[in-house]
């Protein structure tokens, strides 16, 4: 079997190795971690027709820079709008790429969209902890953190020129401006008026923002009594509010418990779509009842695998065109129309 | 007659059931035995549960059940008779002498206590894991002693390495890692919380005993060198 190196010749902050995640660890102190935004990282491994919890690279608005120093390989990027260069020349935010030795390919933050994938025909060597790859930030346990000057070695690594070209974007991908939330669990803390406040209120991101969380700007919610309640779990779509006033929302390497009283919690797939929100964008709660909750997950969860569905037979027409050209010309040259076009 | 918890929902995908809203060794149990509970009946679409302080997360797979469903069914726990609790027992060794306890003197002074009734107190405690939080491995001991429980300090003091025994109020921490922290260090162990072992990645399991025995510097320095022997 044959392997591909990728150097890593630039690397902002954040940028990390993340599969599935680690769930069913929390009682240990240990979130589920894994990747901001699961759809995309699935759709990115989806489109090479890997696992969806398969190892990728998660890309920060910091960026990534890889050059295939040897061997080939064949990637795919999906996630936010960030500007993607194979060996400078541009191709859509969702494409399937294949690298060449001495290829350059550039992941750069775009027009919206604040974290994105890579996901490669190969698999990633890197250091797991407890069953996963997935990097947790504050300890460095995991994967861990992508940096300039690292060599990327993918072991059983391929080239299929037949996956090459865009993805067409999923609908209702982008970071929602209106978050569905069930209110609590610890609403008893918070004073007359405070869920109203909430739930009538903008509130923009902060740059206090990381995997464990992003920190609101907007009307203060105030509570009974400023002392921290006894320390209870929480969870990925927590908006936990501190003494201040001012809540946080929580992210993929969330603490497992913590002493601050949560207003709301925000559903499942709003929760991931939130993650490509930008500080400064504005954002607002809709609360709903738990039943509509369930039904309107399960409504979700099935487009966003018929979604993938979709991602995943590309290959059909894609495999039948290249058999039709090489009936037709006798051979097919994979970066002829690579480029968008 | 027992109160019975409230069932509170969370999102699309859990439930947290309370059982006091203020810390209580007796609501601790009950989280203790429902967690033990679920463990052996594992409720329908049941996909994780999280046991804390006051309360419990109970975490379900929204295509297999909802909040209705999972909610009759834990309850319906509760009625079951309690089992022997099977938690383990743990003795973790500690060396309470210099350089080892920077903070020992600073809890003797604000207790009033000489520093061997501090560590006698500490050793006298009965500990129970009560939870695990703030990062991996992070496991809240309950047992400290009133007579050394004092408020933790507002603001973080300086690192204090891997290993360290820091108490605050009735909570005691053998810290899994080096950390800046508000608490008292008045202690050192060489054990380790994060076991590097993929069947029983941690120490401890939430609603085990702990207590500690002392040893001196001489044997605890010994208890690093075997260990960076067994790592080489």
């Amino acid at each position: 079997m044959s392997s591909a190196t990728l150097d890593v010749v630039r690397a902002g902050p954040l940028v990390t190795i993340q599969d599935g995640g680690r769930p069913g660890l929390m009682r240990f102190g240990v979130p589920a971690s894994g990747p901001m935004d699961s759809f995309a990282h699935a759709a990115a491994n989806i489109a090479l027709e890997r696992l969806q919890t398969s190892t990728a690279i998660e890309v920060s608005l910091g960026g990534l820079t890889v050059r295939c120093a040897t061997g080939r390989v064949t990637v795919a990027v999906c996630g936010g709008e960030f500007h993607v260069q194979h060996n400078r020349k541009q191709f859509p935010p969702w494409s399937v790429i294949s690298l060449e030795p001495g290829d350059e390919l550039s992941l750069n933050a775009g027009r919206s969209g604040s974290w994105c994938y890579l996901a490669m025909l190969g698999d990633l060597r890197s250091r797991r902890w407890l069953g996963s790859a997935s990097t947790h930030v504050r300890s460095g346990l995991g994967g861990g953190a992508v940096n300039v000057g690292d060599d990327l070695v993918l072991d059983d690594a391929m080239v299929d020129f037949a996956l090459d070209g865009p993805i067409e974007i999923p609908v209702g991908v982008a970071g929602p401006h209106q978050l569905r939330v069930v209110l609590g669990p610890q609403l008893d803390r918070f004073a007359p008026g405070a869920v109203d406040t909430f739930l009538d209120g903008s509130y923009r991101l902060t740059s206090d923002y990381d995997r464990m969380g992003v920190r609101l700007d907007g009307p203060t919610l105030k509570l009974f009594d400023a002392l921290a309640i006894p320390s209870s779990p929480i969870v990925r779509g927590s908006l936990q509010v501190a003494g201040d006033g001012v809540p946080t929302l929580l992210f993929a390497d969330h603490q497992t418990t913590g002493g601050y009283p949560k207003i709301a919690t925000v559903i499942t797939d709003d929760a991931i779509r939130a993650t490509q929100l930008r500080a400064g964008d504005a954002v607002g709660f809709t609360a709903i009842d738990p039943a509509t909750a369930v039904a309107l997950t399960r409504t979700i969860a099935n487009e966003r695998a018929r979604q993938l569905t979709v991602i995943a037979k590309r290959r059909g027409p894609w495999a039948r065109q290249l058999l039709a050209t090489n009936l037709i010309s006798g051979i097919y040259h994979p970066h002829a129309d690579g480029a968008i076009s | 007659m027992i109160n019975r918890p409230t069932v509170v929902p969370v999102a699309d995908h859990s439930v947290l059931v309370v059982f006091a809203e203020e810390f209580n060794t007796v609501a601790l149990s009950r989280i203790h035995a429902l967690d033990a509970a679920i463990a052996m009946n594992p409720p329908k679409g049941l996909t994780e549960v999280v046991p804390a302080l006051v309360n419990l997360l109970v975490r379900f797979d929204p295509f297999a059940t909802d909040h209705a469903a999972i909610t009759a069914d834990v309850l319906a726990l509760l009625d079951v008779p309690p089992t022997e609790v099977s938690g383990r027992h743990h003795t973790i060794e500690v060396c309470y002498d210099a350089p080892h306890a920077p903070d020992l003197a600073v809890v003797a002074q604000r207790t009033g206590l000489p520093l061997d009734a501090v560590i006698e107190q500490h050793l006298e405690g009965a500990y129970r894991v009560g939870m695990y939080g703030f990062a991996p491995g992070f496991a809240y001991l309950y047992g400290t002693p009133a007579a050394i429980g004092l408020p933790r300090n507002p603001t973080p003091g300086p690192s204090v390495p891997a290993g360290s025994v820091i108490i605050a109020a009735q909570q005691c921490i053998v810290t899994p890692t080096d950390m800046s922290t508000g608490w008292f260090a008045i202690g050192r162990s060489s054990a380790e919380m994060l076991l590097r072992h993929e069947e029983r990645p941690f120490r401890f399991d939430v609603g085990d005993t702990v207590s500690f025995s002392r040893i001196n510097a001489a044997r605890l320095d010994d208890q690093f060198a075997q260990r960076a022997t067994d790592t080489r």
